[in-house]
């Protein structure tokens, strides 16, 4: 058997942050030592009255949150953790963002992490910060500690029923010695009264009356606005431009243009306007005249990329991992599949398009970021203003969308290098069609799948072929890439049990910008995985959710392929959970109206399980899907209502890629623009959605992703329960069901 | 050139561009940003407010076409937050990101003035230009049933 090293998610994200540190050499910006930081702050925690728990004098309790609202929910789930451990009443609690210091908050906000990767530090943090109320409460009181607890936001003494606020403890409090967090007493979570509860968003208020702050909605005494012509083609450049009827519009303050930025930062460069409105700005962008030097990129079409899908399908590819022997298995067999999966690029079209606001003054730096990693953020812009990064403030706002898109520096990178020039504060805003032809994209990827099914119903072996467009290859240095760290994921161990079980791969070339897409590599993989075994079912004339269960087999551990010593084993104990679970409540193989049929998914990502149920009909050559019963095991669930929100938002997300949206290419550049020919699910398209939640006493996993892998699969295996089509491309066209 | 417009309640009278669209008149002229740009074409109605109580996309919509109009943002909905339809988004817990819900809001409350107890297709023709990329539709149809009083039909 051969293997290749290949890294989860979180671990990408990790040694993301580490190659942009090495990166950032060559461009002559400082070395982030955010690792440094990891390790020290792992030895020696910061005291958590000022890293987490900030108390006034007249008790009001204000709790941090070290990682970015996108809308997952996590202003809210992270304080919950805190406010549990200090038995806080919820409703007096305050929230506020961290400021990027990455001596005492970690990275970014991505990989479905920042719950699972902060559960046990905030509950010790929470705890620590307890013990301290109670040791400087039993010190007022000059009694044993042991007669003294938490209770309602302060400290309660049990014989002499007196009770003392966090806000009157909290001076004598803060000068105590912080405890140990390894040895600090935790919660007995059968008392959680907080965690595990439903819970409102935090910041829901000012999301209902027009207060709530964007990165766009900064506003700056002062400040200007500006857009960016970018080269349309990817890889191009500018040539030259003539900025005479720009400056002319009223308005427009000054035009003038800025480099592109390779690697990391991966921006186009292009032609700034700077006015005194937004408006203005695009205006002034429009009276541009400009040519650009194309690239090596400019013939580049989806045509000529399937060719070279094809071209690479029609060989052998790189073997990730061989169990068995797969080919030879396959041609011994009678019942056999051999299909092919193709997906398009992918644009996240987030809400609120790209933006942010800089200023660089001579003595520092301050700005106004919508990002998933405030502290790379931080980072580009001492590097681009070169002043030294603690003088560089970056203000978290909130974001409108994310997934995956604000992790990038593109949008931060390009705003620092125009507020360079203008030594004013400047939004660099970016208009729909500027956010949907320069994103990073979901790969476009090819899936040659073939297996086999023996004569006892028993899977005699599965064999993936991959080729695609790759994310790490826009990271890797020259020669050292492994272009299917970023495409495989789970498709690499699968939990379907066969002794012939082959994984190839091959990397096609583009000049299209790739990145994180909401879920990543698995909103393909579970695609692939979960559509092939229904695929298999069939062939083997059985029903698709008993073909699983059966594949699926004993309990047992299915150790991360990839990442065996790191990533949580898949428990199939905990899949069959989520499979039977939904099961029951769709129920499976109830009878349906006429023209209604299920289809049936489960997936493992980000460390949770998830299965769905799809209920479709197809009328008049369209799909109509009427409901999807989702049972999701995401371990402790911190805030039951926000799982649920994110799981019904997931599916939202996955049925966009499978009904309607596809960045297609020609010319080198982007064919589409706005909604209009990148269409959205509108609320008329929305299935009836129920989500249930095992109860589980198991470490919180991920959940801002896992939700989307099942819904595309599910969904296509009703359909083929319907009509007896199978959907093998994307998105979804009326001939195929035809 | 001035245009004079009522805006939630006020009257305002603004020196810009005739053809300026009034969100960027609201944003960027008078800071008020709850009203948000997604698209700049009509298509996605983040951009929702009420002009002479119809729902509009102030994307599209140059200011001097408000002239002696009312104009009512998410920020004159209610002094409080109180609107029905902004109760009943917090009751559902409605928003994720956010971003989408202003707009979400006015075209609700738009359709409410209009129709007491809205069906479910009333609600979809209504909503229907207002994207939500987060996908809370669901919550949606549920708080504008809960705003009229209705379960839904």
């Amino acid at each position: 058997m051969s293997s290749t090293s290949l890294l989860d998610r979180r671990s990408f994200l990790k040694n993301t942050a580490a190659a942009g540190a090495g990166l950032w050499i060559a461009f002559h910006l400082p070395v982030s030592n955010a690792q440094e930081n990891a390790a020290k702050q792992e030895k020696k925690p910061p005291n958590p009255l000022n890293a987490w728990i900030h108390v006034s004098p007249d008790n009001h309790v204000t709790l941090i949150v070290g990682k970015s609202e996108m809308g997952q929910g996590i202003m809210t789930a992270l304080p919950m953790i805190l406010a549990e451990e200090l038995s806080l009443d919820w409703k007096t609690v305050r929230i506020e963002q961290a400021p990027t210091d990455p001596a005492i908050y970690d990275l970014g906000t991505g990989g479905s992490g920042s719950v699972a990767g902060s559960y046990l530090p905030l509950r010790r943090a929470g705890a620590a910060a307890r013990e301290m109320f109670i040791t400087a409460a039993a010190q007022h009181w000059n009694v044993n500690r042991d007669t003294c607890v938490a209770k309602d936001g302060g400290i309660l003494h049990g014989a002499r029923k007196n009770f003392l606020t966090y806000g009157e403890l909290a001076d004598a409090a803060s000068k105590l010695p912080v405890p140990d967090f390894k040895t600090v007493p935790l919660k007995n979570p059968s008392d959680f009264t907080i965690v595990g509860h439903d819970t409102r968003r935090y910041e829901g208020i000012e999301k209902i009356n027009g207060t709530a702050k964007f990165g766009i909605d900064s506003r700056v005494p002062g400040m200007q606005y500006a857009v960016i012509e970018r080269c349309p083609i990817f890889g191009g450049k500018l040539k030259s431009f003539d900025a005479a009827k720009a400056k002319a519009v009223p308005g427009v303050i000054d035009v003038f243009s800025i480099d592109p930025v390779g690697t990391s930062a991966f921006t186009a460069g292009g032609v700034v306007v700077i006015a005194d409105s937004s408006w203005a700005a695009m205006q002034g962008r429009k009276a541009l005249q400009v040519s650009w030097d194309e690239g090596p990129h400019a013939s580049e079409s989806s045509d000529s990329l399937r060719q070279q899908f094809l071209t690479n399908a029609a060989k052998p590819g790189k073997v990730v991992r061989n169990d068995g022997d797969a080919d030879a298995a396959i041609s011994s067999a009678t019942k056999k599949v051999d299909v092919v999966y193709e997906f398009p690029f992918a644009a996240h079209a987030t809400m609120e398009p790209m933006n942010c606001t800089v200023h660089i003054r001579p003595d520092g730096a301050e700005a106004w970021v919508p990002t998933q990693a405030p502290q790379w953020a931080q980072d580009v812009i001492a590097g681009v203003s070169g002043l030294p990064r603690e003088s560089v403030i970056v203000h978290t706002t909130l974001m409108g969308g994310g997934f995956g898109r604000r992790y990038m520096g593109d949008f931060v990178m390009e705003a620092a290098q125009v507020a360079k020039v203008t030594h004013k504060p400047v939004m660099v805003l970016w208009t729909r069609e500027d956010d949907m032809q320069h994103d990073f994209y979901r790969p476009s990827s090819y899936h040659h799948l073939s297996g086999a099914v023996d004569t006892n119903g028993n899977l005699a072996a599965w064999k993936h072929f991959q080729t695609s467009t790759s994310i790490d290859a826009m990271w890797s240095p020259k020669g050292k890439e492994t272009p299917e760290n970023s495409e495989f994921a789970t498709a690499i161990f699968i939990p379907y049990q066969t002794p012939n079980y082959r994984i190839e791969y091959a990397v096609a070339q583009s000049g299209v910008p790739r990145a994180w897409w909401r879920s990543v590599e698995h909103s393909t993989s579970g695609f692939v995985v979960e559509s092939f075994v229904d695929e298999l079912a069939a062939a083997a004339g059985a029903d698709p959710l008993a073909f699983r269960l059966r594949l699926i087999g004993d309990d047992r551990t299915i150790p991360d392929f990839g990442n065996p010593k790191e990533g949580k084993p898949l428990v199939t104990s905990r899949l069959k959970g989520v499979l039977n679970l939904a099961a029951q409540k769709a129920p499976w193989g109830n009878p349906l109206p006429k023209g209604h049929a299920q289809g049936i998914a489960t997936y493992y990502s980000f460390e949770s399980y998830t299965a769905c149920v799809a209920e479709v009909s197809v009328e008049n050559g369209a799909i109509k899907v009427h409901r999807l019963v989702y049972a999701v095991d995401c371990g402790r669930p911190i805030n039951p209502n926000g799982v649920a929100a994110q799981v019904e938002g997931a599916a939202i997300y996955g049925l966009s890629a499978a009904l309607y949206d596809a960045i297609t290419i020609r010319g080198g550049r982007v064919e589409q623009s706005n909604f209009n020919d990148y269409a959205m699910p509108r609320i008329a398209d929305t299935p009836k959605t129920e989500v249930y939640v095992v109860p589980s006493n198991e470490e919180p996993t991920g959940i801002g992703e896992p939700g989307l892998p099942v819904v595309v699969p599910a969904i296509c295996n009703a359909v083929f329960a319907a009509t007896g089509k199978r959907l093998r491309r994307f998105p979804i066209r009326n001939e195929d069901l035809a | 050139m001035a245009t004079t417009f009522t805006l939630n309640g006020k009257s305002t009278t603004v020196n810009v561009d005739p053809q300026m669209p009034l969100l960027w008149v609201l944003r960027d002229t008078l800071d008020l940003t709850g009203t948000k740009f997604g698209c700049g074409m009509a298509l996605c109605g983040a951009c929702t407010v009420h002009i002479n109580g119809e729902a509009a996309r102030s994307c599209i919509t140059p200011v001097s076409s408000v002239q002696g109009k009312k104009v009512t943002t998410i920020e004159g909905l209610s002094a409080d937050g109180s609107h029905p339809v902004q109760k009943a988004w917090i009751a559902e817990d409605v928003p994720q990101c956010g971003y989408c819900q202003s707009g979400q809001i006015m075209s609700a409350a738009a359709l409410l003035a209009k129709k007491q107890k809205p069906t479910d297709a009333d609600i979809d023709d209504a909503m229907s230009g207002n994207i939500c990329r987060c996908g809370t539709y669901q919550r949606i149809r549920k708080a504008i049933h809960r705003a009229a009083g209705s379960t839904g039909a």
